[in-house]
């Protein structure tokens, strides 16, 4: 027998795919059937501090005041407040390296959202940059409904 | 915000750390901690029936073992004892020591043993981290630990050269750091006229953030014990005093990009309410070493910043000038900081180690020149949690 200071040891390989589920809540549920049904964006407007939620929420961070009843729609358009270039490949990437990540101010809302921007050269991405909804043609009954942001296209 | 002082004051009177690395496989979990507690009370010339609460943390979905503190015993030396459970993210560590710290000042225990471990080897941290996400609006659409917020403000403020060349700067004197001290899992001795060799040909991650400005997924544990001033005194020469602590957080996204709420980061709001309280009004003067919990180069450069409540671009001239060195006006990270190691449930309370050792003056080949009478270390975690932990040589503020 080898004295244990000199052995090798063993590595235990394992796999856990473990399935969840993931309540969405009333608030959220509207957004996404919205989405879905009827290609529109809302969020939930804050009367105390008059802050318009986009994706929504139940409460408000700051008031912690109950703003679920407060629905307003908002635009499909908006603009990039700020933006990365996703340069490596993983398992959890939605798309494959380089594509763009994106914080979208929509019109009417007041807080930006990520999403996935398309259409556009990831270097060529500019703050400010106008951008519209792509709504993905089969329902994924997600925030991905809205499949990516795509630049507006300039008018002639 | 309402603040108390402590009902006792709370001393470090033992540290230890294992080596940090990514092969340990010679070692389990509990084994691997047990090191580190050995380590710790041998420091401290105690054993385990000194101890009265042991409070344990890491992150477990980077291993996908739960609770392990249940069967940890083995190398914690909880059997039988009052023992906690903590885990915040990045700040596990500095979370643990600031649970001891609240532990020995109440009154309810007069020595806490606190100890963070992580095996990142074992599992998949960016897994781990990408289920950290909310799973209904953010986990699809994510980028897991990697991030190159930090880049894209410093080159809209500083310029794309400068920037990254102060980025990059930062990396190599972390790595002549890291290149002192024994403990470190990244140490490649970097030198100064490689800086555009890797500028241009780092592996690039995301933004402007490439492979060689990330921190690297390690093994390690730390571990300390805080005893209150009496037994302190009797159980230590030299303890070191935690003289103050803070602990923030908030969502990050809803602060990020558009100024409807101050735009203040966690980091800097911390800072500003820790001097205030304690009457510190020239920070950068008053501290002797910093211990910053920096996941990135880019990450690092920028939180000077905040962290002394600096203005313009002096936290870029005390790096261009090499002012973090040893020696210099605010040695930052002398053990290399995270970029060095980044075992992450241990990494924050390695900060506060690290930092303790210095103001003892036994750091090993890593100690800085002079006396280091006054230190501090932050904790960092997603998203944007800050703690910051003052420790002190004297009792006497
Ligand atoms: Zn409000």
């Amino acid at each position: 027998m080898k004295n244990s200071e000199e052995s090798d040891s063993y590595i235990i390989h394992g796999k856990l795919a473990l399935p969840y589920t993931y309540f969405a809540g009333r608030t959220g549920s509207t957004f996404l059937t919205t989405l879905r049904d009827h290609r529109t964006i809302m969020g939930v407007k804050c009367t105390t501090c008059n802050r318009v939620f986009v994706p929504p929420r139940q409460t408000c961070e700051r008031c912690m005041a109950d703003i679920r009843s407060q629905w307003v729609t908002v635009s499909n358009r908006g603009t990039v407040v700020n933006h990365t270039v996703i340069r490596y490949q993983d398992k959890h990437l939605p798309r494959k390296p380089p594509f763009v990540l994106a914080m979208i101010l929509l019109k009417g809302a007041d807080t930006p959202m990520a999403h996935i921007l398309e259409g556009v050269n990831p270097d060529r991405v500019e703050k400010g940059m106008e951008v519209t909804a792509v709504f993905s043609p089969a329902t994924t009954n997600t925030l991905l409904d809205i499949d990516h942001f795509e630049p507006v296209a300039e008018a002639p | 915000m309402s603040f108390r002082e402590k009902n006792r004051h709370v001393g470090i009177v033992g540290i230890g750390e294992t080596r940090f690395s990514s092969h340990r496989e010679d070692v389990n979990q509990p084994e691997m901690i047990r090191e580190a507690v050995k380590d710790a009370l041998d420091d401290a010339g105690l054993t385990m029936d000194d101890i009265d609460c042991v409070v344990h943390g890491n992150m477990e979905l980077f291993e996908m073992v739960h609770q392990p503190d249940l069967w940890h015993t083995l190398g914690t030396g909880a059997r039988g004892k009052d023992a906690f459970r903590l885990t915040t993210g990045g700040t596990t560590g500095g979370t643990l020591v600031g649970a001891a710290d609240n532990l020995v000042a109440s009154g309810m225990y007069d020595t806490v043993l606190a100890i963070g471990f992580e095996k990142l080897q074992e599992g998949h941290t960016t897994g781990g981290i990408t289920n950290m996400a909310d799973p209904l609006w953010a986990r699809k659409l994510q980028s897991g630990a990697l991030t190159d917020s930090a880049a894209v403000k410093a080159i809209a403020e500083f310029g794309a050269d400068r920037a990254k060349r102060v980025a990059m700067l930062y990396r190599i004197i972390m790595d002549k750091h890291a290149c002192l001290n024994p403990n470190s899992h990244r140490a490649f001795g970097l030198d100064w006229d490689q800086m555009e060799d890797l500028m241009e040909n780092s592996p690039p991650l995301i933004g402007d953030l490439r492979l060689i400005h990330m921190c690297s997924q390690s093994d390690g544990a730390c571990a300390m014990i805080l005893s209150c001033e009496k037994k302190a005194k009797q159980q230590c020469d030299h303890p070191v005093w935690i003289r103050d602590h803070i602990t923030v957080h908030r969502e990050e996204t809803l602060n990020l990009c558009v100024n409807h709420y101050p735009n203040e980061t966690t980091h800097r709001f911390a800072a500003r309410h820790l001097y205030e309280r304690n009457g510190i009004t020239a920070p950068l003067d008053y501290f002797d070493v910093f211990e910053m919990y920096d996941p990135s180069a880019w990450w690092g450069a920028d939180w000077i910043r905040d962290f002394f409540l600096l203005e313009g671009d002096e936290h870029y001239r005390l790096i261009e000038e090499k002012e973090i060195m040893g020696g210099g006006k605010m040695p930052i990270n002398p053990s290399g900081g995270v970029l060095a190691a980044n075992p992450i449930g241990a990494t924050a309370m390695v900060r506060v180690a690290e930092a303790a050792k210095q103001v003892r003056g036994n750091a090993g080949p890593h100690q800085i020149p002079g006396t280091v009478n006054h230190a501090i270390a932050s904790s960092f975690g997603g998203t944007m949690w800050t703690i910051l932990m003052m420790l002190e040589k004297e009792l006497n503020w």
